[in-house]
């Protein structure tokens, strides 16, 4: 019955719009690949608008440069892209009762320590069965949004240069992992669109697969590769 | 005709670690000896431009590259030499221009200076800083630096390092500011940054399809008009190796790129390089300059043109390779794809 309701509360069969938090690395490329598969798209960076109003025009054309409470404000789908520790300064308040995307990693060999994060980690650095994910860690901070963790995996140089149109024979799989099914089908949807088979892999504590230090962080497979390097990860750890 | 002298083409290296032909490593000191070779023998070959790029790691031994540069300065009298790049979050921006500056005396105005992140991480922790800062850090250094190449005292004041008051930093230069640039690796704020402060585009590229860039030369002139300045000039870095032929060049190449990128995948958990990805690489819509003398031109001055850039810096080898076959993509780099890069963009009409 929930899955139901909330279902209706998302954008079925419209294209919902995105607000998406960052203009730096991969928010741009969501961007792009966003609005080339009809969903109007609002980009925000830290501060003023006009600050990225540049970028927008030239990097993100069709994007509307917002403020990032507007932008929030008005987005069916929030998408999280941006450094981890940012994400510390962003206010729960502006998310609440949204369906957010997850962009982001706790990737301390290429972004420094959080200790926040750091249980989301093994001591070595690699990810540790039972730990709880970033992801998780992400949706407790969230506690009014409903959290889906995607995007995340796949390098922003590559997000792009692969993206196919459904049915293509060289077209890739894209991880998606979210506690509550009606928002993972949602993002399911939206990773479609923009040109990857959804990969679901399971709730936020599965996304684990899609961490860093997981068999499919950065790399691109196709969805039988993809689904072959999941279950033998997941035999090797029992 | 099209004017080609606005093209400079550069080597940059990071001090790959140099293997004997049996494939065992060679020391740091003598891979650094090797690296002063390589910057005298790029002179000779043609190359206007020679690279160091500061690493901190038993593969790239390479942190103190302005030492090895003054090496090379004292036998060179042409090629302009820089850093590729300095990692300035953790270091001292009057430091840096202290070395530069002297780099520059000892060179007679030859030295260049490309700021960045590189993708070292390594001298963060070892000069205890917290790559959590990374972004403050950065644009707080790089503004003092832009203040310190104007010449004459400095006054400043901010959180990374002790404030400066009507500072007058030596040596002063004799032909005005070192050229500076910013290394910039698909950040599209880190673009209009470089703007705003006057230095040039170094777009870093090494993974996908280079001609994506080309909005972010747009977006830098753009950006310079808003901030009021004249043209200032975009380079492309990506790595690669020239040989005889396409196959030696990738025989060459890819196991050492693989070995590293394994290390490397280890280290910082993605998953490890494949053979068919690095063969889409070195193809002719990749990042990587992987082939013959004719293959490497074509390939650059496609890009060239689709980034519009005047300055193709390639950064050659990998750990791993031996000396010969660094010295041998040297020479092949400077005496037959800079002339072929200069004839096709010559010969054929630029589309920018």
């Amino acid at each position: 019955m929930e899955t139901r309701q909330r279902q209706d509360r998302y954008p079925d069969s419209k294209r919902g719009r995105l607000g998406i938090l960052g203009a730096g690395h991969i928010g741009p490329v969501v961007a792009r690949l966003a609005l080339g598969a009809g969903y109007p798209v609002d980009i925000a960076a830290s501060g003023d608008p006009e600050d990225i109003a540049l970028i927008t025009e030239l990097i993100v054309p069709g994007a509307r440069p917002r403020w990032a409470s507007d932008a929030a404000a008005d987005a069916d789908i929030v998408i999280l892209a941006i450094p981890l520790h940012r994400f510390l300064d962003v206010d729960p308040g502006l998310l609440s009762g949204k369906l957010v995307v997850d962009a982001m990693n706790y990737w301390p060999a290429s972004d420094g320590r959080l200790p926040l994060f750091e249980d989301s980690l093994s001591e070595d650095g690699a990810f540790e069965d039972g730990a709880g994910t970033s992801s998780e860690i992400v949706a407790r901070r969230l506690a009014g949004s409903t959290v889906v963790k995607a995007l995340n995996h796949i390098g922003y140089h590559e997000l792009e240069d692969q993206a196919r149109p459904a049915g293509a024979q060289d077209r890739k799989a894209a991880g998606v992992a979210g506690d509550d099914p009606g928002a993972v089908e949602v993002i399911a949807r939206l990773v479609d669109q923009i040109g990857y088979d959804p990969a679901r892999v399971g709730g936020l504590a599965a996304g684990r697969i899609l961490q860093p230090g997981g068999p499919v962080f950065g790399v691109t497979l196709n969805l039988p590769e993809f689904e072959r390097v999941v279950q033998e990860h997941t035999r090797s750890l029992t | 005709m099209t004017d080609t002298s606005v093209y400079t083409f550069g080597l940059d290296t990071f001090g790959d670690r140099n293997a004997a032909a049996s494939g065992t490593p060679l020391s740091h000191a003598q891979t650094i000896r090797n690296v002063v070779e390589e910057g005298v023998f790029a002179e000779q070959a043609g190359v206007d431009f020679f690279g160091i790029g500061e690493h901190h790691t038993d593969y790239f031994p390479m942190p103190a590259g302005d030492v090895a540069l003054a090496a090379i300065a004292a036998r060179t009298s042409r090629i302009r030499l820089g850093s590729a790049v300095t990692v300035l979050s953790s270091d001292d921006p009057v430091r840096v221009f202290q070395r530069y500056s002297t780099l520059n005396a000892i060179s007679s105005g030859r030295a260049e200076v490309i700021l960045g992140r590189g993708s070292s991480i390594e001298s963060f922790p070892l000069f205890g800083y917290d790559l959590a800062d990374y972004e403050k850090l950065f644009d707080e250094k790089a503004t003092l630096f832009a203040e310190l190449l104007k010449g004459g005292p400095v006054t400043w004041e901010g959180k990374t390092r002790p404030a400066l008051l009507n500072q007058d930093v030596v040596p002063h230069t004799e032909s005005g500011p070192i050229p500076t640039w910013i290394g910039v690796g698909g950040n599209p704020e880190s673009v209009i940054r470089a703007a705003r402060l006057g230095f040039g585009l170094a777009l870093a590229i090494i993974g996908g399809n280079p001609a994506r860039f080309a909005p972010y030369s747009e977006l830098f002139r753009r950006a310079l008009e808003k901030f009021g300045r004249g043209p200032l000039p975009v380079l492309m870095h990506a790595p690669g190796h020239v040989a005889a032929t396409d196959e030696q060049a990738k025989a060459e190449f890819w196991p050492r790129y693989r070995d590293i990128f394994t290390l490397v995948a280890a280290e910082r958990g993605f998953a490890n390089p494949t053979v068919d990805r690095f063969d889409w690489e070195s193809g002719p819509d990749g990042a990587l300059f992987v082939g013959s003398p004719e293959t490497v031109a074509r390939k650059i001055a496609t890009n060239l043109r689709a980034l519009g850039a005047t300055r193709f810096d390639l950064k050659y080898g990998m750990p791993g390779m031996t000396h010969d076959s660094l010295l041998t993509g040297i020479e092949l780099y400077g005496r037959e794809v800079i002339p072929r890069v200069r004839e096709l963009l010559a010969t054929q009409t630029v589309a920018v």
